[in-house]
């Protein structure tokens, strides 16, 4: 589904080298974590895989089912399937978050050739949706996550992920600044819409979050590389050793 | 003390084109302003007051030629069920205009209002108390020679709003009007007006406001790409009154609002906001003073502008706390949200404060398009221009929020909208 060979990416504004050779296939139905330690690239790659202004790709390529989402804009992206669950969300006052949404949902159908959901058809499937991640009705006419706690905020994330619908989901570190009773809400909510046709890509620092998002594959991400890939019993050894140990044994 | 030559000069020039309207209730206001605006002369690009905006075209003896908009859409507040008054040019039509008596209202015409008259009292009254301390000379100008307008009289709670409607058909109509309103103890009315009313347009409005009454006002100015406006509201307000004024502007190549407010009853409050989208040669200038001389009073200037393609805007905003208006709420916001680095916003902001226990606020920004929230809104799918329009309408969501009617907050937002579509043809 996700295929990305030999990235290269770097900063436009400087000249930094941020990903250096990132290999990476996400099949369809399948959960991959990438963990690493801070400034490893783990980010940039979400960000870069979505399409954000300032950075510059200088090698390899990266394909949804064969499609270069590389050169399309983020909303083409979208479109085609990816979704990022950002680490932080972004406010933005004035827009409520009904309209948000509806405004997206529509858009990318629109995009995609299909029928736009009416309004009555929306408000459904959105409370039904919203109830499942116990946000409530107050929530959903707020400005886009204004005055939301780090929790609603990543509810939120999960909420327009499951109203979107995207095949390639990329959640980076969905579990910061989570407590663990948020953190299983938000869990559920994304084990809700695994499914074999959507492929998974979790970013994160802690194991803690693969105990409720169960990975397929875990892969170790440093210095701007793949260095280590494994099942999910190598997110386990991250745990009890850390990154120093496996950072050595690349070297 | 005598004039400059160049401000004696220009003021004589543009004397020498009126005709003051003779006879009549408002003859000696009328005189009294005329000798006014002979003393201060009318304003010039020296005036500290005009710093930001130049008020050549607006002095100059004839009304520069502006071109009619041509466009099918249909006008603002159709949908709203309203009294209608209609000005072609500066001229009541009452052809076009509705049956103007409504129950709790009495509305006369300016210019054939009867002998003795209750706006005498307040014609020319509120815009000599606004003269200080800074003078409003072409406020003082359409007192002298203003030929027509409303005088409204509300006594109880009007049932619904009263429209004014200004139409521009002549490329070089220069019109005056001036209108009166005012609001009886316990009263209520809501005032709409709308359209571009000529080339060149000299409104003045007086609005007293008795204890415990309410005014509402929003007003949407014509979007014909070249005339010029220079409004002024002159308002007092008594005990636990309301005053609420909103205007949107879209267009026109130079317009001027200025916005004078008088707290002089305990607990009364007055919100004056504005929301203008200007595009290109288009210059929108605020200019707003609150005076808080009573206790507990709370006033709000809520202005934000969208600037596109090197459109200019203005603000100047004052609070004046005076000694013993213990207790002032005030707050004031002025933003800009610039659309390319050719626009610019110019902000005065100031606050003149002589009580000790007051609460004041204020603030001033320009900045662009929030580039996290564009591409936050784009990675969900909503194209580039789509989500710049939802974030410029969420911009601009805090000034139109000050009016309390959803239905007149909607009509704006269309409006809105319709300006930011003619961008993408």
């Amino acid at each position: 589904m996700l295929e990305i060979k030999n990235l290269h990416v770097q900063l436009e504004e400087e000249d930094k080298q941020i990903l250096k050779g990132v290999n990476l296939t996400v099949e369809a139905g399948k959960v991959h974590a990438i963990m690493g330690p801070n400034g490893s690239g783990k980010s940039t790659l979400s960000y870069v895989l979505s399409g954000k202004d300032g950075y510059e790709v200088t090698d390899g390529s990266a394909t949804l089912d064969g499609e270069d989402i590389l050169d399309m804009e983020p909303e083409e992206r979208a479109a085609a399937g990816v979704f990022l669950a950002f680490q932080y969300p972004v406010e933005i006052p004035g827009v409520g978050n009904m309209t948000f949404l509806r405004t997206a949902v529509n858009s990318q159908r629109k995009a995609r050739g299909e029928e736009e959901m009416s309004a009555t058809e929306f408000l459904k499937v959105i409370r039904a949706k919203a109830k499942e991640l116990k946000i409530d009705a107050d929530m959903l006419k707020r400005p886009v996550n204004v005055g939301f706690s780090g929790g609603e905020k990543k509810r939120n994330e999960i909420l327009q992920m499951a109203m979107l619908e995207p095949k390639m989901c990329i959640l980076d570190e969905t579990d910061s600044g989570l407590d663990v009773d948020a953190m299983k809400l938000v869990a559920e909510g994304v084990n809700a819409l695994r499914d074999e046709g959507r492929g998974f890509l979790v970013i994160t620092h802690y194991q803690r979050l693969l105990d409720h998002i169960k990975p397929d594959v875990v892969h170790i991400m440093a210095d701007g590389r793949i260095i280590k890939t494994g099942g999910p019993e190598l997110a386990l050894e991250v745990e009890n050793n850390g990154y120093a140990d496996i950072l050595a044994e690349a070297v | 003390m005598a004039l400059p030559q160049i401000k004696q000069d220009a003021t004589d020039a543009r004397l020498a084109a009126l005709d003051m309207p003779q006879g009549g209730w408002a003859q000696a206001a009328r005189e009294d302003a005329l000798a006014r605006v002979k003393a201060m002369g009318l304003p010039n690009a020296r005036d500290e007051y005009w710093k930001y905006t130049r008020p050549d075209t607006l002095v100059q003896p004839n009304a520069p030629k502006a071109a009619l908009l041509e466009t099918d859409e249909a006008l603002i507040f159709g949908e709203v069920d309203r009294l209608k008054i209609v000005f072609v040019d500066g001229v009541f039509s009452a052809e076009e205009s509705d049956d103007l008596s409504m129950a709790h209202v009495t509305i006369d015409r300016l210019a054939d209002a009867p002998d003795i008259h209750w706006a005498k009292d307040v014609y020319g009254v509120l815009e000599t108390r606004g003269q200080t301390p800074v003078q409003r000379p072409l406020a003082t100008l359409n007192t002298a020679f203003a030929t027509d307008g409303v005088l409204i009289h509300v006594t109880g709670k009007a049932p619904k709003p009263i429209s004014l409607i200004y139409r521009h058909e002549s490329e070089v109509s220069d019109a005056i009007l001036h209108h009166v309103v005012k609001v009886d103890s316990g009263a209520e009315v809501t005032l709409l007006e709308n359209g571009p009313a000529a080339a060149r347009f000299n409104k003045c409005m007086e609005v007293e406001i008795a204890d415990n009454g309410t005014f509402h006002h929003v007003r949407a100015q014509g979007r014909d790409h070249e005339r010029r406006a220079a409004t002024a509201i002159f308002t007092r307000l008594g005990e636990e009154s309301v005053f609420k004024s909103f205007t949107l502007t879209a267009n026109g190549v130079l317009t001027r609002n200025e916005c004078v407010i008088e707290l002089t009853g305990d607990n009364a409050v007055a919100h004056v906001a504005g929301a203008c989208v200007g595009d290109g040669d288009f210059l929108h200038d605020d200019t707003v003073f609150i005076t808080h001389d009573a206790l507990n009073c709370e006033s709000r200037q809520v202005f934000k502008k969208v600037l596109r393609n090197g459109a200019t805007g203005v603000f100047q905003g004052k609070i004046l706390v005076k000694e013993g208006a213990q207790k002032t709420d005030g707050y004031q916001i002025s933003q800009s949200l610039l659309l390319d680095e050719d626009s610019q916003f110019l902000a005065k902001p100031e606050l003149e404060i002589y009580a000790d226990d007051v609460a004041c606020s204020h603030g001033s920004t320009s900045g662009a398009i929030d580039e996290e929230g564009l591409f936050y809104l784009r990675s969900r799918g909503i194209d580039e221009g789509p989500a710049t329009d939802l974030l410029t309408i969420a911009f601009l969501a805090e000034a139109v929020m000050e009016i309390e009617d959803e239905t007149l907050q909607d009509e704006i937002n269309s409006r809105v909208e319709a300006w930011l579509s003619r961008r993408r043809g």
